[in-house]
C-alpha cells in the first residue's frame, strides 16, 4: 500500500472525555475507494473516531490527514465528505427533494444541475417519485435511503455511515446491506462504516477495524479477522469459538484440552503458553468414537436452521461448542478430530496480573487502591514494588465488602473448563481471574488475595 | 487573525449563545434580589441596620395585616382545594366526562385580567345586592385562583397510569377504598403545586383586596405597595423579604420542577 | 346517575365561574351608567370606546398596553429563543445556576418582582417610563419563552446540527435553515405566551411605570376603580378582551393538538 493510495490516515489520535480516555493512540491508513468498517462494542470508540473524521469533535491529540493535508482543525463544513447518521437526521420541515438538494442549493449548485442530481440519487436508492413526500410519513427504511441520498449527491470523497442500519428490522437490513454493497461499488468512493454487529461488517467490508477500549485489536480482511484472530478479545467478538489455554510444545505442536495436535503455527518457542481458538464449525464429529482424535459426551444439542449446534465434555473435562449438519443424541458418545489449518494459534497477551504498588510497611502492600497483606520479604515502608498474582489466586466475592478492592466484572471469557474474567477495579485497574464460578456482566464483586500467593519484587 | 479566528471560534460554540441572556438575568434578576436584601438591611441613609424588621415585630398593625393575610390565604387555599379536587378527578375521569372543552373552560379565566375578574366579581356583589367585605373577599379570590388549583391536579389525575387503579380493583379494593388509597396519593404532586400556585397569589395580592371590600380590609401585599408608594423604600424591602420567606417556606412543601412544569403546560 | 351529578357540578361550578363576566358582558351591551340597570339594548358603550374623544386617556391606555406587549414579546422571544438553544447544549453546573435564575421570575409572585426592579431602576438613577416598563416585562416574560422553546429543541434530533454542517452549512446557516424552523412553534407559542402575559400584567407594571403620567390598561383600571366609579367603557372592553383571549387560546389549543396528533402519527 503506497502512500498515494491512501485518502485518509490517522496517526497517534487520541481523545479523552474527562478522565475517560476514549480513544488511546489510534493509527489507522484508509486507502481510496476501500469499504473499511469500525467494529467494537458499544464504548469501543468506533463512533467517536467516525465524529472526529467528520470532524464534530476534534482530537486531544493526533492528526487526520486527508490526501496529504492535516484536516484535524478543519471545521466540518469545509470537510469534503459526508456523513449517514445513526437515526437518519433528516430535516422535519423540509420534504425529501429538499433534504436531498439541501447540501447543493448551500454550494450554490445551479437549480437545473441540483434537480438532475437529485433524481439520479433518488434512482440511486430506489426512491423515485418520492422528492414531495414528507419525510415524516415515510418508513425508516425509506428515511434511511433518503439520508444516503442526501450524502451522496454531494459526491463527497469519503461518505461516513455511522451504524445507519442499526433500527432497521432483521429483514430491512439484509437488503440495504446488499444496497449499500452494490452502492460502493457504482460509486467508486470510500466508505467508512460504523457498527457493532460483526456478521454485517464481515459481510459489507474491504478491510475490518476491531476496536475495544478505545484501541485498535486488528485490521484486516474480514477472511483474516475471521480466521487468523490476534487475541481473545477479537476471536470471542467475532463469530462463535472455542478459546482456550494451550501450551506449544514445540513448533508445529500445541496441546490443548488434554491432547497433543499438529498444527501449522510455528514460531512461538518450546513450552510457551499460548491461547488456542477453534471454530465451532472447524471440530469434526463422528458417531464412532474408536478412530477419532478424542473422545466426548454430547451434552446438549440444539437445532439453529441449517445446523446444529452442540455442547460436548470431552474426555478429560472440557467443554466445547460445535457445529454440524447432522444430530446427535444427547448423552451419545462420540468422536471428534480438528485439522491442523483449523487450530489457530495465539500468543498470550498475559500470563499473569502484574500491579504496580507501593509498600505500606514490611507487611502491608498498596495496590489497585487498596492495602493486601504480604509475606515479609525484606522491603521497608515506603518501596516501589511491581505485585504478580496468577489469575486463579484472585478471589473474587459476591459480597464487596467481604474483599480487600471492589471491582466490576467487565469482560467474560469461557476457556472451554473455566471462565477468564476481566475485573475493572474502583482504581481503573484491570484484574484478570480464572475462575469456576458462573458471574455476570456487570457484577460488582469484592477482590482479595491471600498471603501467599502474592509475589512481590521490587522496582528497579 | 489568531484572536478572531478565537473569538469566532468561540461564537460558533452554542452553548455561547446564552451569554446575552445570562447577563440579563444578572442585571434584571439576579441583581434586583440582592437589592432587596440590601434594602431591607440598611436605614435610609445606606448603613446596615436592623431598623426595618424592628419596626415590623414593634409595629401591631403591621403583624396583624401580616397574620391577617396568611390566614385569608390559607382559608382561599383550602376552600380551593375542597371545590378544585372534585372538579379535577370529575374532570379527568373519562367515565364522568369526555369533553376537552369542558377542561378547557376551567382554565380559561386564568388568562384574563384579575383586576378585570375583580371588577366583574364587584358588578356582581352589586347587581344581587351582596355588601362588600370579607365574605366578598374571600368569594373573590376563590374565583380569582380556583382554576389555578383545578390545572395541576386535572394535569397530574390525567397523567397517572390508569392500570394503577385497575390494579387496585383487580385486587379486590372497594370504590372507595381505591379512590382513597390510590388515586388521592398519586394525585398529591398536583395538589402541592396546586397549593403553591394558589397560596403564593393570595398571600401576595394587592389591590384586589382593596376592591373587594371597598377599602376596609387590608392585606399584606397592599402593606407593601403603600410603603414603597410613600418612599419607604428599606422597610417596603424587609416587608418583601418576610414575604419571600413565607413563600420560601411553603414551596420547600412542593417541588419546584413539577410546578414550573405545570406553569409552562398551561397552553 | 352518578355522571348527572357530576356534570351538575361541573356546570355549576363553571356557571359560578363565568358569572361575573357574563354580567359585564351583557351589560356592555346597554348604556347605563350604573351596572346592573338596564336600559334597553345598545352599542353605544362599543362606539364612545373607540371614538375616543370622550375618554381620550383610555386610548392611550390600551395603545401603550399594546404597543409594550408588542415589543416586549418580540424581544422576550428573539432573546429566549437564542438562550435555550445556548441552555440546551450547556451542561452541568452553569446549566443549573442559568435555570435556577430563569425559574426565579416564573415563582416569584409578581409584587415581588416588581418591587425588586422597582428598585434596580431607583438605584441605578434610570428615570421611571415607558422603556422601565418594557424592561421589566422582558425580565418576567423571558423565562417563558426559554421554557416553550426548549421542550422543542429536546424533540429535536440532535444530528439534524451536525448533518447541515456536514453537509456544508456554517453554523449560522445551520441555525437558519434548520435549528430555526425546527423550534418555530416553540417560538410562536413563547410569543403569544408573553404576550398575553404582558397585557395581562398589573403588578409588575405599577411598579415601574413611574408617575409621568404613563398608563396601561391595568393602571388605568386600577386608577379608576380606586376613584370609585367603574367607567362604563370598561365593559365592552372587557367584553373585547375575553373574547380575543378565548379567540387565542382555542388557537393555541388546536395547534398544539394537532401538533400532538402529528406527533403521534410518527
Amino acid at each position: 500500500m503506497t502512500n498515494n493510495d491512501s485518502i485518509i490516515k490517522i496517526e497517534h489520535l487520541s481523545k479523552a472525555f474527562g478522565d475517560k480516555v476514549v480513544l488511546d493512540d489510534i493509527n489507522l491508513s484508509i486507502r481510496r475507494g476501500e469499504f473499511i468498517t469500525l467494529l467494537g462494542p458499544s464504548g469501543c470508540g468506533k463512533t467517536t473516531l467516525l465524529r472526529m473524521i467528520a470532524g464534530f469533535l476534534k482530537p486531544d491529540s493526533g492528526v487526520i490527514l486527508m490526501e496529504g493535508n492535516d484536516i484535524s482543525n478543519v471545521p466540518p463544513h469545509r470537510r469534503p465528505l459526508n456523513t449517514v447518521f445513526q437515526r437518519y437526521a433528516l430535516f422535519p420541515h423540509l420534504n425529501v427533494y429538499d433534504n436531498i438538494a439541501f447540501g447543493l442549493k448551500l454550494n450554490k449548485v445551479q437549480s437545473s444541475e441540483i434537480e438532475a442530481r437529485v433524481r439520479k440519487a433518488l434512482k440511486m436508492v430506489s426512491m423515485t417519485d418520492y422528492e414531495d413526500r414528507d419525510v415524516n410519513s415515510l418508513s425508516g427504511g425509506q428515511q434511511q435511503r433518503v439520508a444516503i441520498a442526501r450524502a451522496i449527491v454531494n459526491r463527497p470523497k469519503v461518505l461516513l455511515l455511522d451504524e445507519p442500519l442499526a433500527a432497521l428490522d432483521l429483514k430491512m437490513r439484509k437488503d440495504m446491506q446488499m444496497e449499500l454493497k452494490q452502492m460502493h461499488q457504482e460509486l467508486g468512493i470510500t466508505f467508512i462504516y460504523v457498527t457493532h454487529d460483526q456478521e454485517e461488517a464481515l459481510t459489507l467490508s474491504d478491510t475490518v477495524v476491531v476496536m475495544s477500549d478505545g484501541k485498535i485489536q486488528q485490521i484486516g480482511t474480514p477472511i483474516d479477522i475471521y480466521n487468523e484472530p490476534v487475541n481473545s478479545f477479537v476471536a470471542d467478538f467475532i463469530g462463535e469459538s472455542n478459546i482456550l489455554n494451550g501450551t506449544m510444545i514445540k513448533d508445529r505442536e500445541v496441546e490443548f484440552i488434554g491432547h497433543t495436535f499438529e498444527c501449522v503455527d510455528e514460531g512461538f518457542g518450546n513450552n510457551a503458553p499460548v491461547d488456542v481458538v477453534v471454530r465451532p464449525e472447524d471440530i469434526y464429529i463422528i458417531a464412532n468414537a474408536e478412530n477419532a482424535k478424542f473422545t466426548g459426551t454430547v451434552k446438549s444439542c440444539i437445532f439453529k436452521g441449517v445446523h446444529y449446534e452442540m455442547f460436548v465434555e470431552t474426555d478429560k473435562g472440557y467443554e466445547l461448542m460445535l457445529q454440524d449438519y447432522n444430530a446427535f443424541e444427547v448423552d451419545s458418545t462420540v468422536g471428534m478430530f480438528i485439522k491442523p489449518s483449523d487450530i489457530h494459534v495465539m500468543q498470550k497477551e498475559r500470563t499473569c496480573n502484574v500491579f504496580e504498588g507501593k509498600m505500606v510497611s514490611s507487611t502491608d502492600v498498596e495496590i489497585l487502591g487498596g492495602q493486601f497483606q504480604c509475606a515479609d520479604c525484606g522491603l521497608k515502608e515506603g518501596d516501589n514494588v511491581y505485585v504478580s498474582v496468577n489469575f486463579e489466586h484472585i478471589e473474587l466475592m459476591d459480597n464487596k465488602e467481604d474483599g480487600t478492592v471492589i471491582g466490576e466484572v467487565e469482560f467474560i471469557l469461557y476457556k472451554g473448563n473455566h471462565y477468564h474474567l476481566t475485573v475493572l477495579t474502583d482504581s481503573g485497574e484491570k484484574v484478570y481471574v480464572d475462575t469456576n464460578d458462573i458471574w455476570d456482566k456487570g457484577d460488582i464483586v469484592g477482590i482479595s488475595v491471600n498471603i501467599s500467593d502474592l509475589h512481590i519484587s521490587k522496582k528497579v | 487573525m489568531k484572536i478572531l479566528r478565537n473569538i469566532l471560534n468561540y461564537l460558533s460554540r452554542r452553548s455561547t449563545w446564552a451569554l446575552p441572556y445570562a447577563i440579563f438575568l444578572g442585571i434584571f434578576v439576579a441583581l434586583p434580589m440582592i437589592l432587596i436584601v440590601i434594602f431591607a438591611f440598611t436605614n435610609n441613609q445606606g448603613e446596615f441596620s436592623l431598623i426595618n424588621f424592628e419596626k415590623f415585630i414593634t409595629q401591631p398593625e403591621a403583624v396583624n395585616t401580616f397574620v391577617y393575610s396568611i390566614g385569608i390565604a390559607l382559608v382561599t387555599t383550602f376552600l380551593c382545594i375542597l371545590l378544585g379536587y372534585p372538579a379535577a378527578y370529575i374532570l379527568s375521569n373519562k367515565n364522568l366526562n369526555r369533553s376537552q372543552t369542558t377542561a378547557m373552560l376551567f382554565i380559561l379565566p386564568m388568562w384574563i385580567n384579575i383586576l378585570v375578574r375583580t371588577l366583574a366579581t364587584v358588578a356582581l356583589f352589586d347587581f344581587i345586592h351582596i355588601p362588600l367585605g370579607e365574605g366578598a373577599l374571600i368569594f373573590g379570590m376563590v374565583y380569582n385562583f380556583l382554576p389555578f388549583m383545578i390545572y395541576p391536579i386535572y394535569n397530574t389525575l390525567q397523567k397517572m397510569d390508569h392500570s394503577l387503579i385497575e390494579a387496585a380493583e383487580d385486587l379486590g379494593a372497594k370504590p372507595s377504598t381505591v379512590f382513597w388509597k390510590v388515586t388521592v396519593p398519586l394525585s398529591m404532586p398536583g395538589v402541592m403545586s396546586g397549593i403553591m400556585m394558589v397560596f403564593m397569589p393570595t398571600i401576595s395580592t394587592f389591590a384586589i383586596a382593596e376592591l373587594l371590600t371597598m377599602n376596609n380590609i387590608k392585606l399584606f401585599g397592599t402593606t407593601i405597595q403603600e410603603n414603597i408608594n410613600n418612599g419607604m423604600w428599606n422597610y417596603g424591602a424587609a416587608l418583601s423579604l418576610i414575604m419571600l420567606v413565607i413563600i420560601g417556606i411553603s414551596s420547600l412543601f412542593s417541588d419546584s420542577d413539577e410546578q414550573s412544569q405545570n406553569e409552562g403546560g398551561i397552553i | 346517575m352518578k355522571k348527572f351529578f357530576a356534570q351538575t357540578y361541573l356546570w355549576l361550578l363553571l356557571a359560578l365561574l363565568y358569572a361575573p363576566i357574563l354580567i359585564i358582558g351583557v351589560f356592555s351591551f346597554t348604556e347605563a351608567k350604573v351596572l346592573g340597570n338596564w336600559t334597553g339594548f345598545s352599542t353605544k358603550l362599543y362606539t364612545s370606546l373607540f371614538a375616543g374623544g370622550v375618554r381620550h386617556s383610555l386610548i392611550d391606555a390600551i395603545e401603550n398596553t399594546l404597543t409594550i406587549a408588542l415589543i416586549a414579546a418580540a424581544v422576550s422571544t428573539i432573546l429566549g429563543s437564542i438562550a435555550a438553544i445556548g441552555i440546551h447544549n450547556m451542561r452541568g453546573r452553569r446549566r443549573q445556576a442559568i435555570f435556577f435564575l430563569n425559574n426565579v421570575p416564573m415563582l416569584n409572585p409578581d409584587i415581588i418582582t416588581g418591587i425588586s426592579l422597582f428598585l434596580l431602576f431607583i438605584s441605578l438613577g434610570i428615570s421611571q417610563g415607558y422603556m422601565t416598563v418594557v424592561l421589566a416585562h422582558i425580565a418576567f416574560c423571558t423565562p417563558y419563552v426559554v421554557l416553550s422553546v426548549m421542550p422543542r429543541l429536546q424533540q429535536m434530533n440532535p444530528n439534524i446540527y451536525e448533518a447541515a454542517l456536514d453537509l456544508g452549512a456554517t453554523p449560522f446557516q445551520a441555525l437558519r435553515k434548520v435549528i430555526i424552523p425546527e423550534i418555530r412553534p416553540g417560538m410562536i407559542s413563547g410569543f403569544i405566551l408573553a404576550f398575553t402575559l404582558s397585557i395581562d400584567d398589573f403588578a409588575v407594571t405599577i411598579f415601574t411605570i413611574g408617575n409621568e403620567g404613563l398608563e396601561t390598561l391595568s393602571t388605568f383600571i386600577y386608577a379608576d376603580a380606586r376613584k370609585g366609579g367603574l367607567t362604563p367603557e370598561l365593559r365592552p372592553l372587557s367584553t373585547i378582551i375575553f373574547v380575543t383571549v378565548l379567540i387565542l387560546l382555542i388557537i393555541i389549543n388546536v395547534r398544539s393538538r394537532r401538533a400532538a396528533r402529528k406527533q403521534e402519527n410518527i
